[in-house]
């Protein structure tokens, strides 16, 4: 066997390298070689390879994703913005949160279990990497159709890979989604977000500086795990013969990330780290350039120090290895003892494995030979760059065509209440108890909201009461109608939810789920719903902090709807001022705070009683969502609301099942004047709320609400054991909670 | 002088913190100790919190019996200290025998997280004095491997004795057997059950309910009116 050492690549120019097989395109082989001057070694090309992946790169999205960037709203809560591991946002009192969503959508679709479990380590691991203590995870899923034998086979696995995972590192799941439709069959989408806080002085940033500094590799042995396309690599320049596949999805293990999580924060409260990153995607290639590349000199790695779970790996296979619970820390050399020190009280294995050189190259060494020599820039951040075409579909005219209120409405009130109570069962708007009893909601005592509440919430501190929420949200089906307005739907719809809980929405997340961008309606798509987020995020005053993108999300020739799941992070001055969703009070007054316009175009009740998508998703106005978030906040805070519940998905009717089912209360409604009672139930224009308001506050609400010209309808009192809406229908409570409970375990359990 | 009750952490230990701050709430000292160390620095009374010790590796709590720190715990429970064991401090004290009988995998095999209505059977054990005999109570229960289970025998003898100290109502969440959600031993200092006291001693937080401070309100009338 010989090794591919840059003396060896240097004399053999010629040498035919697999650069295809690791996906690498002619013209970005061509520039490797420019930019080294020589050929790549098997190494570089492996770095090279995986770090200007779609994956790692960004390469198509880039010059969409700038705009978050570029338009960026006034708002002194910005600590860290896009860049880093995750963003950093003041939330006053001296904290600082850090949180991000990101996607694990095709591991999770190969194999369920470890590929949910280890986007759940990824994501926490890159919120601890910022110096923050993980406090809440959140988990919008998305799959094929609920009754599809093979979502039986996704749904159960994905959930237990979450639970099994996140339920052993001691983070409350707050919240997420679950959403089922049929475009999701093949490209199930696993996204994961986590919540992390700390003090303003202990935000860390991956970066290696400080000639001398020790670059010390702690956590899990590097394994053949997640390596993937690289083993094309080991095959054609070594010359074996056996099987050299190895398994593409990474195997976690949670206690292993508790130990990392754990021994990582005495670390950082010892302010013994002057870099660090944590390892994911493209493992020690991704750690190693970005840390060099952000820093001020170059790194010296002697990568035979790495310590293995699999002695046979080749130097390639350790570069690519995604083996999981595994951190990168530059350290000062006397501070090394002392970090090894808390390392091994935690039973943490942590090894030297190079060190802060002069100069500005990222050196890599194999049992003294060198066999990487390259600019980290160009491997972290200079990757290619494509413009890729895109054009508005040809379909997307008939699509909008195809208005939703052509569509037969139930004839009578009789057809009006069978359809009402097959939407509240239909798997998209049932209970989801079922999966999320399956998360520890309580860990951590901390726990304000979590689902089925319209947002998470969590106490940050216990003695001012100070806390954070976050709501996440994403509609496909409105996306697919119009990305521009989708994108902004689901950002109104998620920053209306933190606002219904009572925090004041500060900064969003995103993960951007699509098809292939080489599909120019796809790409369309996304330059479609990137340019809506980018100004809905510049009008709310909500800045971009980072996020993710997962593209290729289709199945042969057909994508999934463009799905981005938006992320919105609130703070709340006092945790008792939160705003549950349960209706509790008999007596308390309904109010539907926003206008009801006859909105149907991506519709749960277009999807559950029409099995239709078309015509254009509720009109968007960001100023009328900001006016709402307000009077939310406010009511909330000087006690004028009890309860709370955002208008989305199933309308009205939805939302006041869920609030009534959750208090264990009725309510009894009122087709308002100029409304007929199937809009008024079912229609989903956005800007909307439903509260419920103590008889002592109805003035004081009803006269803010006037005063700031929020339309403000009462519609209704909590009162008996149904919902009841007068002169059209009752249906008890027990009749509801069947129907809203039984649908998930019927299909899952 | 309140009383120091030690909060034990090992690899893995989950709900620690949480442990420590409902002790605190309850007004007694919370002091932590450390699964490599045998010295329980002079603790009136020992909680064993919650979590995956040892990645629950091999079993449940098997792991964990070893330490060093268990090493004085059973020591110092056999000459009668208090010790509780939530979750997987009931497990770790089942695999010790201090407590008799074992934990299984739920019989529906997944994890579950859900506000839990348990009846208080006796009050006549260190943890659960300041509760009334009979009483009903709602806290947190959140495991994988919860299911109780013992022999006909050992079953019958805890009930002849009187120390089947929690019974599930409502709903039986895992399959236990008899319905039991804790015990004790003969000499009521060690207690283990599922679900979760120190989850439910705020109203804000969790379920909204502090129905669980009557463990650690308890434990400190006991210490304290000891001395």
């Amino acid at each position: 066997m010989t090794l591919d050492t840059v003396k060896h690549a240097e004399q053999t120019p010629e040498a035919g390298q697999p650069w295809a097989d690791l996906g690498l395109k002619p013209d970005e082989y061509e520039r490797i070689r420019e930019i080294l001057g020589r050929r790549p070694t098997g190494a570089e090309l492996a770095m090279y390879s995986v770090m200007w992946s779609e994956h790692c790169s960004y390469k198509s999205s880039k010059v969409h994703l700038k705009q978050f960037g570029e338009k960026v709203p006034e708002n002194d809560a910005m600590l860290v913005g896009i860049g880093e591991n995750a963003g950093v946002v003041d939330v006053g009192q001296g904290y600082a949160v850090t949180f991000k969503v990101e996607s694990h959508n095709h591991p999770s679709y190969i194999e369920p279990y470890q590929g949910a479990a280890t986007g759940v380590g990824g994501i926490v691991r890159d919120i601890l990497a910022m110096g923050a203590r993980p406090v809440a995870v959140v988990d919008p899923l998305r799959f094929g159709a609920a009754d599809h034998p093979d979502t039986k086979r996704v749904l159960p696995g994905v959930v237990a890979g979450i639970g099994g995972y996140g339920n052993c590192l001691g983070l409350p799941n707050i919240g997420g989604e679950v959403v089922f439709d049929p475009c999701y069959q093949g490209n199930p989408l696993v996204n994961a977000g986590c919540i992390g806080v700390m003090k303003h002085e202990d935000i860390h940033l991956a970066k290696a500086s400080g000639t001398g500094n020790k670059v010390i590799l702690y956590g899990a042995r590097t394994g053949g795990d997640g390596i993937g396309g690289v083993s094309v690599l080991a095959s054609e320049t070594f010359e074996s013969t056996g099987p050299a596949k190895r398994p593409a999805v990474q195997v976690g293990d949670p206690f292993q990330e508790k130990l990392l999580i754990e021994c990582t924060l005495e670390i950082f409260r010892e302010k013994l780290v002057a870099g660090i990153q944590d390892l994911g995607g493209a493992g020690l290639s991704c750690a190693t350039s970005e840390l060099a590349s952000a820093g001020s000199g170059g790194m010296r790695v002697d990568l035979d120090t790495v310590p293995l779970r699999d002695s046979s790996l080749s130097p390639e296979e350790i570069l690519m290895s995604e083996s999981q619970e595994r951190m990168c820390a530059v350290v000062e050399p006397d501070k090394v003892d002392r970090f090894m020190e808390i390392c091994e009280k935690w039973d943490v294995i942590a090894t030297v494995i190079g060190e802060v050189t002069e100069g500005e190259r990222l050196e890599i060494f194999w049992h003294g030979e060198q066999i990487v020599d390259v600019p980290p820039r160009t491997v972290a951040h200079e990757g290619p760059v494509y413009h890729r075409p895109y054009e508005r579909p040809s379909w997307q005219d008939a699509l909008q065509a195809d208005d939703a209120n052509k569509l037969a409405r139930p004839a009578d009130a009789t057809e009006l209440k069978e359809q009402i109570l097959k939407l509240v069962a239909s798997p998209n708007q049932a209970s989801k108890a079922w999966i999320t009893d399956q998360y520890d909601r309580f860990v951590q005592g901390n726990t304000i909201l979590a689902q089925p509440e319209d947002a998470g919430m969590v106490r940050v501190d216990e003695e001012s009461n100070l806390g954070v929420a976050m709501a996440t949200d994403g509609n496909g089906r409105y996306a697919k109608l119009d990305p521009y307005a989708g994108a902004q739907l689901a950002l109104a719809e998620s920053y209306r939810n933190v606002a219904a809980s009572g925090a004041k929405p500060l900064a969003i997340s995103n993960c951007l789920n699509f098809g292939s961008p080489e599909d120019p309606d796809v790409m369309w798509q996304f330059a479609e719903a990137t340019r809506g987020l980018a100004d809905g995020c510049l009008q709310l005053g909500t800045p971009v902090t980072g996020g993710n993108v997962s593209l290729y999300n289709q199945t042969g020739e057909t994508a999934i709807h463009p799905t981005p799941v938006v992320a919105v992070l609130g703070v709340i001055d006092d945790v008792t001022r939160r705003t549950p969703i349960a209706f509790k009070e008999e007596g308390q007054l309904l109010y539907l705070l926003g206008e009801t316009r006859a909105e149907f175009g991506g519709s749960a009740w277009s999807q559950v009683v029409h099995d239709h998508l078309g015509g254009l998703p509720p009109k968007v106005d960001l100023e009328r969502e900001r006016l709402l978030a307000e009077i939310l906040i406010s009511a909330s805070r000087d006690g004028m609301i009890d309860a709370a519940h955002d208008l989305s998905d199933g309308g009205l009717v939805q939302a006041v099942v869920e609030s009534c089912l959750r208090g264990n209360t009725g309510a009894r409604l009122v087709v308002p004047d100029g409304l007929d009672a199937f809009t008024f139930l079912l229609s989903e224009s956005a800007g909307r709320a439903v509260v419920s308001v103590p008889r002592s506050e109805e003035l004081r609400f009803t006269d803010m609400c006037g005063a700031r010209g929020l339309p403000v309808t009462r519609i209704g009192v909590v009162d008996g054991t149904a919902v009841e809406v007068q002169g059209q229908f009752t249906l008890s409570l027990d009749e509801l909670r069947a129907a809203h409970a039984e649908t998930i375990p019927g299909l899952f359990a | 002088m309140t009383a120091r009750i030690g909060v034990v952490t090992f690899p893995g230990t989950l709900d620690d913190r949480d442990t420590q701050r409902a002790v605190r709430v309850a007004g007694a000292e919370a002091v932590p100790l450390w699964h490599r160390d045998k010295d329980l620095k002079q603790v009136d009374a020992v909680v064993l919190p919650g979590g995956f010790s040892y990645g629950d590796y091999l079993r449940a709590g098997a792991i964990s019996r070893f330490s060093p720190v268990m090493e004085s715990v059973i020591e110092q429970a056999k000459a009668g200290m208090p010790v509780l064991g939530i979750c997987n401090g009931f497990q770790v004290l089942t695999e010790t025998h201090l407590l008799p009988g074992a934990m299984l995998r739920n019989n529906h095999l997944h994890f579950i997280c859900r506000d839990q209505k348990l009846r208080v059977e006796t009050n006549s054990t260190a943890w659960t004095a300041d509760y009334e005999a009979g009483q009903e109570i709602s806290i947190p229960l959140k495991n994988i491997d919860g299911r109780y289970v013992a022999d006909e025998r050992t079953l019958d003898l805890l009930e002849a004795e009187g120390r089947v100290a929690f019974r599930y109502l409502d709903v039986n969440p895992n399959g236990s057997l008899r319905d039991i959600a804790g015990i004790t031993n003969e000499a009521g200092n060690v207690v283990g059950l599922m679900p979760h006291p120190e989850h439910a001693v705020e109203p804000l937080v969790g379920t909204g309910r502090t129905d669980g401070l009557g463990f650690f309100t308890s434990i400190l009338k006991n210490l304290v009116g000891a001395r």
